[in-house]
């Protein structure tokens, strides 16, 4: 009588129910679930930590030349890889160049993120002249073509690396502050900010719990995407001679260095665009698992 | 003379901040009334052109007046687009009103000596009619409940058992509902968790737009049982916002009732109900189904849409539509005066107003 009572009557068992999984973690899980995404995931790990541990992992110095040994075709014993025009190393090459390309790929997204997101926050979240003020100073850099943007405020600075990251940064806050601005005018007028807004709560306190976690999934899935095109611009940059300069290893100067040699060398030639293929098409596909990770309504 | 003992029947409450004798915060008693609305305006622009002009105004709320006496619950009813929404927006100061007076507990609010908007706040909270909408996806329950009390400045711990008790007052397991978030909950739920937050800021005047419209009719008797429970024993005020007659009859102790931006008439609810005076009222009223097949409705009561907004008919809004307009509705706006003999029950309209030209308008000093 006792024992069955109760649990029909339906007592709370005792101890507190556990807490259901927050956002992020459902997110991560079903990334793990995603076969294509975990493949890409792995490939760039493996990019990543070669670059990291350059010094342990490259079987040749990268900058050591040698007028004997130019070109030879990949397959060789001693240099996997072959060798590019002045003799030196292809695959430590590549491996010591994935420094300066991730580097110089990541960082300006990065950077565009946070400046691009909280001017577009900003904006959204605030709305009236300052929304104007903010977004059509975003529209004029808007208005010129990425690459040409890019192309021209290195031409000025000259080259290095610092003035191709801050070029990049440039060319990305524009399309990030959008994205940001679009999603923070919708959650303004959502129900949810309202009632915090009864509340009398102080607006940076609404806006750092309400408006930012509801806004940082569309402008990650967005900012990541723009991580592939950050690393094929920047190795453009180089390629023009406006990026890194030689002698560092760098893919997209690589390329630029070993085009004279594609009659002679095919193979070699296209060794470093394939590494920035490689990489930007798996960043790419991260960035669409990780979209797909997060498009479910929660 | 060590230890005093507590008197026996001492009301236990749940939380401190539950009024035994008198709220500390009543200042005027029982006979003032908890809000004063005078005159509350609102017009949205609707800009354009190269320079973003306003080229036109919404007259969304156009010089409304209402009075909230302490412990009662105001209706307001209305059609769609009538300003309800709005009113509520403005009284609660999400919105700046472009003209009028709240005068809370015999405070103006926003005056130079009155209360500021963040003290009217406080004492004012407000329930919102979608239910999944007005919680944050990513926040946990107790983290949506405690957000108020603790930008307020109350310490996290206090307040998450201040949310504990809440919730328990709502009909929710704390166990079971504090960790979870909205997409878990049912729209029942979700709407006592939205109760639940509004009461945990300790508020005396609760509004309520349109908060049981969105669910089941079951649900819904549930969550209007619950509004009556705790107003009693929080010793609330509401302000009950429906377009749901029936809903409205059952919870309301008085009636306003909306047309276009203004309060056509306002009265107790049995008054209003049995007998009403602006044809709107009793329009609104005949639209009700019948519960009896053969008093089927023949016949719309009204017909066509209400007028635009932007540009309302002049005199009386309701003219257009009115089986009983006459020139003097074109010509002269109504006031919202009181009805002879019934100084509770005022009503905008000319054929209820003595002397006003309206060919049904009582005679000047006669009893209605």
């Amino acid at each position: 009588m006792s024992q069955s009572t109760i649990a029909i009557a339906g007592t709370p068992a005792k101890g507190k129910r556990p807490a259901t999984r927050s956002f992020w973690r459902n997110v991560f899980r079903r990334m793990m679930r995603d076969p294509v995404t975990m493949i890409c995931l792995g490939i760039l790990m493996l990019i990543v930590l070669a670059a990291i541990f350059a010094p342990f992992i490259a079987p040749h110095d990268p900058y050591r030349t040698s007028m004997a040994r130019r070109l030879i075709a990949p397959g060789d014993a001693r240099y996997w890889l072959g060798t590019d025009e002045l003799g030196r190393d292809l695959l430590s090459r590549l491996i010591y160049g994935g420094r300066l390309s991730l580097f110089t790929g990541f960082s300006p997204v990065l950077l565009a993120t946070l400046i691009g997101g909280t001017l577009g926050i900003i904006a959204g979240y605030v709305g009236g002249a300052v929304n104007m003020l903010i977004m059509r100073v975003i529209d004029i850099f808007y208005a010129f073509p990425s690459v040409l943007l890019a192309v021209a405020i290195s031409g000025v600075l000259g080259a290095g690396i610092g003035n191709t990251i801050f070029s990049l940064t440039l060319v990305f806050i524009p399309p990030v502050a959008r994205v940001a601005e679009s999603v923070a005018t919708q959650m303004r007028n959502q129900d949810f900010v309202e009632a915090a807004r009864a509340t009398g709560a102080a607006n940076w306190r609404i806006v750092a719990a309400h408006v930012v976690p509801n806004v940082t999934s569309p402008i990650l899935s967005y900012s990541s995407s723009l991580i592939s095109v950050s690393i094929v611009l920047a190795s453009g940059l180089s390629f023009l001679g406006l990026g890194v300069t030689p002698p560092e290893p760098e893919w997209g100067l690589m390329l630029n260095a070993l085009r004279q040699a594609i009659y002679v060398a095919p193979i070699n030639a296209i060794i470093p665009g394939i590494m920035i293929f490689v990489t930007s098409m798996c960043f790419n596909m991260m960035s669409d698992g990780l979209r797909a990770a997060m498009d479910v309504k929660q | 003379m060590s230890t005093v003992p507590s008197p026996p029947g001492k009301r236990s409450t749940h939380m401190t901040s539950i009024p035994n004798e008198a709220d500390p915060r009543d200042r005027g008693g029982p006979a003032q009334p908890l809000l004063i609305v005078e005159g509350l305006k609102k017009h949205f622009p609707i800009r354009g052109g190269l320079l973003g002009r306003p080229q036109a105004w919404v007259q969304a709320v156009d010089g409304v007046d209402l009075i909230v006496n302490k412990g009662e619950t105001l209706g307001i009813v209305g059609e769609s687009g009538c300003g309800k929404s709005t009113t509520a927006r403005l009284l609660m100061h999400l919105m700046t009103p472009d003209s009028g007076e709240v005068i809370f507990d015999g405070d103006a609010v926003g005056a130079v000596r009155g209360l500021t908007v963040r003290d009217l706040r406080r004492q004012m909270q407000m329930v919102f009619q979608d239910s999944y909408s007005s919680l944050n996806p990513r926040m946990t329950i107790e983290d949506s409940i405690i957000f108020g009390l603790v930008a307020q400045g109350i310490a996290s711990k206090e307040a998450k058992t201040r949310a504990a008790s809440m919730l328990r007052m709502v009909g929710l397991t704390p166990d079971m509902f504090a960790q979870r978030y909205p997409h878990e909950l049912s729209g029942g739920q979700r709407q006592r968790v939205n109760i639940a937050r509004a009461l945990t800021m300790s508020p005396r005047l609760l509004i309520l737009d349109e908060a049981v419209s969105a669910l089941d009719k079951s649900v819904e008797a549930q969550v209007l049982n619950l509004l009556q429970e705790l107003k009693r024993k929080l010793e609330l005020t509401y302000i009950f916002i429906s377009h749901d007659l029936n809903v409205v009859q059952y919870i309301s102790d008085r009636v306003l009732v909306m047309y276009l931006g203004k309060a056509v008439e306002i009265g107790p609810v049995d008054e209003i109900y049995r007998s009403p005076k602006h044809p709107y009222t009793r329009a609104l009223l005949a639209s009700r189904p019948s519960m009896d097949p053969r008093r089927r409705m023949e016949k719309p009561p009204l017909s066509g849409d209400p007028p635009n907004p932007i540009n309302p008919p002049s005199g009386c809004r309701f003219r257009t539509r009115c089986p009983i307009a006459e020139g003097v509705c074109t010509d002269k706006v109504p006031a919202l005066g009181s009805v002879l003999g019934l100084a509770a029950h005022p009503v905008a309209c000319h054929a209820h107003h003595p002397g006003s030209g309206h060919s049904a308008a009582p005679a000047e000093g006669a009893v209605h």
